[in-house]
């Protein structure tokens, strides 16, 4: 039988393959590996303890900046996930408009603008307003993560609606189901695991962020990315590779999640 | 009674504009089994569902027992649907799809669980009633579908090609047990589908549709035997068509005159038929081989094509149009015809018909 082009045939492709594959995880795993060093050295093995695990966990500073990410990154993906719903809605469940697709350029922004460039205009824009009212808490950074989440949430939950057969909602409607029970009853139910997929994708964008929280959050306010971030600044301890190792566990879980989420179809 | 009148739709505008109604009109009575029947792209589904309330027309009124259905959006009209994928909610089982209807109109809930006993009984899917919709076969939830539309006692149920999805063998069961709810319920059924001998089997009446108008409405014998146009003729069925001359009409009786000089009568409807040459339709079933010298069409018999029941005979007449006749097979029968043998082919005065077209 002919066949045609197949690149795993082709020579060097798995040496390229397997640079590549180092590439990717040999940092990731030193991270790990020596987030379990007895010693004070990132590059000298000492032999196994949790020792750096015990003191992150009882590191105040630690402990305050995890809060405060879980926090963001909590009210930023069900703030964003609740827009995409909408935007989602409006850009499968309407007749073509005028301008649909300058629209869905539009919501997918934060995926073209680069992020220094929002984070800059958001310093801006948040210094004025923090001037005029003189509130300096958490909301901003949680407007700003809500806003660079929104196209995360909003690809799956889009991909979902768009793979729903439109005809459930009609039979819906021909069965007496008023607009709004049509979307309680049948669509939301079949779009939930593509709702708790953009949550979770979501949550783990806006957990994971540095440039956009560095430059809006005020003094105290730091998250875990940006306190680990100030801390290699200082004195680099294995902590900084065991905080990293449980951030890293955490948002495997995420991702994962995520899949099997979107990965689910109807029957 | 549903009365459609003068029912228009244009899709898109300009150039691109597409009619895929023109000027429809047919009145469906009360506890009518109506087919709508037609080839893909004739109009027949943009009709059932301008019924249902998916599609505006573009003019035109639909009324339900006098009243305008078109001011009212789907969820407002005692119409029901079965869908041609049968769009069952996959998130729910068999028995909540089969109340889903019941429920939405704020029945109690004692009244909606009767009811949907009684459905699932009606169509004899009671042991299935906790099942998901995923874990039934084809038939089973072409039977869910009829039943969740049946459940909320619609004054009309609207099918759309509801059996074209299903096997040979379970589309015939399923003909028949649509007639079958059909009388047992009484509800008015509107039926749309491309094949013809469902429409023939099942239907009270049928509407044969092509490019977004009806062209007949009869019963299946009147469409079938009496085809109005060369459409209609074609669409259903087997046909011959002869040029003839149309000597005279009276009443429903035309004298013609075949391409032979033979003359015989046909049936010509009154209205669109003048004298001249016309086309004159025969069934193959209705004519028959005889000799020559006695035929109305004398020819050459240029294949025989065995069917096991019934065998084709096609006729090579002397114009050079090819006649087909079908005779049944006998085991009596005797004589035997091979190609190439001067045949004539003969029918009855009466039973062609001449068309309007």
């Amino acid at each position: 039988m002919a066949r045609g082009f197949d690149v795993r045939r082709q020579t060097g492709f798995n040496t390229i393959a397997i640079c590549c594959f180092i590439l990717l995880y040999a940092p990731i795993i030193l991270i790990v590996v020596y987030s379990f060093n007895k010693g004070n050295s990132i590059a000298i093995w000492e032999g196994f303890s949790w020792r750096w695990y015990i003191s992150a966990w009882d590191n105040e500073k630690v402990q305050a900046a995890t809060i405060r990410s879980v926090v963001i990154a909590f009210w930023a993906s069900m703030l964003s996930t609740f827009a995409a719903v909408l935007a989602a809605l409006a850009t499968t469940r309407t007749k073509p408009w005028r301008g649909q697709s300058f629209i869905f350029a539009m919501i997918n922004q934060p995926l073209m603008v680069p992020e220094i460039v929002t984070a800059v205009s958001l310093l801006i824009v948040f210094a004025s307003i923090k001037v005029a009212t003189g509130y300096t808490g958490l909301g901003y950074l949680v407007i700003a993560h809500t806003a660079f989440c929104i196209p995360f949430a909003y690809m799956p939950i889009r991909a979902r609606l768009q793979g729903m057969d439109l005809t459930l909602e009609q039979a819906a409607s021909d069965l007496y189901a008023t607009p709004w029970q049509t979307f309680r009853r049948v669509t939301l139910p079949q779009l939930t695991p593509g709702i708790l997929a953009g949550a979770m994708l979501a949550f783990v964008i806006s957990l994971d962020d540095v440039v956009i929280t560095e430059f809006v959050k005020s003094a105290g306010q730091d998250t875990l990315p940006t306190y680990m971030l100030g801390q290699l600044r200082r004195v680099v301890t294995p902590e900084i590779n065991a905080i990293s190792t449980v951030l890293l566990a955490f948002s495997v879980l995420l991702v994962t999640g995520f899949f099997l989420l979107s990965r689910t179809r109807k029957q | 009674m549903i009365e459609i009148a003068n029912v228009t739709k244009v899709f898109g505008q300009g150039e691109a504009a597409f009619r895929a109604l023109d000027g429809v009109s047919v009145t469906i009575d009360e506890n009518e089994f109506f087919t709508l029947l037609g080839p893909s792209g004739c109009g027949k589904t943009t009709l059932l569902r301008t019924i249902a309330g998916f599609v505006d027309p573009t003019s035109g009124s639909v009324k339900l027992d006098g009243q305008s259905l078109l001011e009212s959006p789907p969820y407002k009209r005692p119409v029901n649907t079965v869908f041609q994928s049968y769009a069952l909610f996959p998130h729910m089982t068999v028995a909540q799809n089969i109340g889903f209807g019941l429920e939405m109109q704020g029945k109690p809930k004692s009244e909606v669980q009767e009811t949907v006993a009684e459905m699932l009984e009606l169509v004899r899917m009671t042991p299935m009633a906790d099942r998901q919709t995923g874990q039934i076969s084809g038939g089973q939830q072409q039977r869910v579908a009829l039943a969740r539309a049946l459940a909320p006692r619609p004054k009309v149920l609207l099918l759309d090609e509801p059996l074209s999805a299903l096997d040979f063998k379970l589309r015939k069961e399923m003909q028949l047990e649509l007639k079958r709810l059909q009388s047992e319920t009484g509800i008015t059924f509107i039926f749309v589908t491309h094949d013809q001998e469902e429409a023939l089997t099942m239907s009270d009446r049928i509407a044969v549709m092509s490019e977004g108008a009806i062209r007949q409405i009869g019963g299946p014998r009147d469409i079938y035997d009496h085809p109005a146009e060369r459409f209609v003729a074609d669409f259903i069925g087997d046909t011959n068509f002869l040029e003839v001359e149309l000597l005279r009409t009276e009443g429903e009786e035309g004298r013609i005159r075949l391409a032979s000089g033979a003359e015989t009568t046909a049936r010509a409807l009154s209205g669109g038929v003048s004298a001249g040459t016309v086309t004159l339709a025969v069934r193959p079933e209705h004519a028959d081989l005889a000799d020559p010298a006695e035929a109305l069409l004398p020819g050459t018999l240029a294949e025989v094509v065995y069917f096991g029941t019934d065998t084709h005979y096609h006729v090579d007449l002397e114009d050079g149009t090819r006649f087909v006749v079908r005779q049944q097979n006998t085991p009596a029968q005797v004589q035997r015809r091979a190609a190439g043998d001067r045949v004539g082919v003969t029918f009855a005065p009466g039973v062609g018909q001449v068309l309007r077209d």
